[in-house]
């Protein structure tokens, strides 16, 4: 049973290392629409660090949202994914693998290169760990999440907008806890409120998600 | 009871009437709305079939006087 | 009880019987909405901080309870149609969600009218408001999916899938956005607080709200019954049934 999962990880992390330009997207993609705020906005540091916590959380999102698109997608077009649903192995485990290699490869670095994008951002001393620790947590939720839009879309042509309209709503808790983490850090207050709540958010979405998502491709590839 | 005095009154709802009456008014026409779309497609529906139903009756009758015509 | 099931999920059953309801469940809709509105817009003493204004509760709060019971009614039925393949279900649930988004909207509608002399602008970042505004994106969703399949089987079965998620996270996104109010804005007027309301005030609330179930009731009825037409509408009792339409209706139908 572990079998299936650790194959199907290992063979997605492979692939992703084989293509690293796109594991670098979702990544430039952060670092590049961070840059875009002092110029739209004000370059200003006291104003910037004001608004820190929510950008730097609106943008790992978005950055996320955009990944997600691809979770199944070349599966799907190579027939692999057909594959893995006559397998014996529970779907469950494979699906929960393939959303573990897509953190691993999006959530993960998001979250490492997080602390210098607050830098940028003049982002105060006080939120530079509860920032790493609520992406680190809410990453894997927004993956989780977003598996099942990209399960649900995946045998459409044109699946990308539809997705984010699916998956955003759903998304909204997870901003609301990881950015108010941040912003009461910064603020004086303690975190371990909101930041138990993210951990709740994520065990309960590692208990549903791939459940939902297993349901979601089976109606995608077999109506 | 009557809560005002005058029509006019009624209408001004003591200068929120602009803002009652809007609410009031584009809920009533959406609600209008919800209902009389499905009628309207059901028209269209029945049309539609009794038209579907015309069609094959006359492909029947053509093929049965092509059939006795020779 | 089983049978009783059985022939619930029977889209024919279904037509003829909601036909016999159908006229006695819109005239206490209309009776009770025109009563509620008569009350509520003449009747009711105004309200001592909102004046009149406070009115457009009356459609307001009624709105709202719909749009979030017309969510469960639409994922309980997509979760029966997906469970056991009831095609009835399947139809309710794709007739639930544009009456549910459209009822979402005019929640929000009213609230954003409300709001001008309340608060003095159209929109407030208000909890309630804010998720009504996420409610209504959930519908959109469901309705998009719908539509974008080309296959009826799957585009049901998707949507279903997708408004049962949406049901597991209404109350949390619920939660959520109420503590992300709290947070941010302390204490500001409410727009409805429903268990300090007068009951010179609170009984026309209830017949509006009741009037709105019925109203409800009567739209879904109405769409679920010509999406059973559509989907049948090459069997034998459909063909049959539209044979014996009012000649006036065949008539236009030339044109």
């Amino acid at each position: 049973m572990g079998g299936g999962f650790s194959a199907i990880l290992q063979r997605d992390l492979l692939l992703a290392f084989r293509h690293r330009g796109e594991i670098a997207n979702p990544v430039i993609f952060f670092f590049i629409v961070v840059t875009l705020i002092p110029l739209g906005l004000t370059p200003e540091a006291s104003r910037l660090a004001e608004i820190a916590p929510g950008i730097l959380w609106v943008m790992a999102l978005l950055a996320s949202l955009l990944s997600v698109e691809g979770l199944f997608q070349s599966d799907y077009r190579d027939g692999t994914l057909e594959q893995l649903l006559i397998t014996p192995q529970p779907l469950y485990l494979m699906v929960l693998a393939k959303v573990l290699a897509h953190w691993l490869i999006t959530g993960l670095p998001l979250t490492l290169l997080a602390p210098v994008l607050g830098m940028m951002l003049s982002l105060p001393t006080a939120g530079y760990l509860p920032l790493v620790l609520s992406l680190l947590m809410g990453t894997a939720v927004l993956s989780l999440i977003g598996a099942i839009g990209a399960g649900l879309t995946v045998a459409l042509r044109k699946g990308g907008l539809l997705l984010s309209l699916i998956v955003m709503p759903l998304y909204m808790p997870v901003l609301i806890f990881g950015a108010s983490t941040v912003q009461r850090a910064v603020d004086g207050f303690p975190v371990d409120g909101p930041l138990a709540v993210m951990g709740a958010l994520l065990a309960f979405s590692l208990l549903i998600s791939p459940f939902a998502t297993a349901g979601a491709l089976r109606v995608s590839m077999h109506g | 009871m009557f809560q005002f005095e005058s029509l006019s009154d009624f209408i001004q709802m003591g200068g929120h009437g602009t803002y009652v009456w809007a609410a009031y008014l584009i809920s009533l026409l959406v609600l209008i709305g919800l209902v009389v779309s499905p009628l309207l497609r059901r028209r269209k529906l029945v049309q539609e079939v009794i038209r579907q139903q015309r069609r094959e009756a006359a492909r029947q009758k053509n093929s049965d006087t092509a059939q006795t015509a020779p | 009880m089983w049978q009783w099931f059985h022939r619930l999920g029977s889209p024919r059953w279904f037509y003829n019987t909601s036909g016999k309801w159908l006229p006695w469940l819109s005239v206490l809709a209309a009776i009770l909405l025109s009563l509620g509105v008569v009350w509520g817009l003449g009747f009711a003493p105004q309200d001592a901080k909102q004046g009149n204004s406070f009115r457009i509760i009356y459609i307001h709060v009624p709105a709202s309870f719909l749009a979030l019971a017309g969510y469960y009614v639409m994922a309980i039925s997509g979760a029966v149609g997906l469970i056991w393949k009831m095609k009835l279900a399947d139809m309710v649930m794709k007739s639930a969600a544009p009456i549910g988004a459209v009822l979402t909207f005019v929640a929000l509608v009213t609230g954003a009218i409300w709001g001008k002399p309340t608060w003095g602008t159209y929109w407030v970042w208000d909890a309630r408001i804010t998720s009504m505004l996420v409610l209504f994106f959930l519908y959109l969703g469901v309705i998009a999916l719908q539509y974008s399949y080309t296959s009826q089987d799957a585009a049901s079965k998707a949507s279903a899938v997708l408004s049962l998620v949406g049901m597991v996270n209404i109350p949390i996104i619920y939660k959520s956005v109420d503590w992300w109010y709290t947070l941010h804005q302390p204490a500001t007027i409410r727009l409805t607080e429903a268990p300090s309301m007068h009951p010179d005030m609170f009984h026309p609330l209830l017949v509006m709200i009741l009037g709105f179930y019925c109203f409800y009731a009567v739209a879904l009825i109405l769409n679920t019954r010509v999406e059973i037409l559509y989907r049948e509408r090459r069997t034998r009792w459909v063909q049959d049934m539209v044979l014996e339409t009012p000649v006036s209706e065949i008539r236009e139908g030339q044109n």
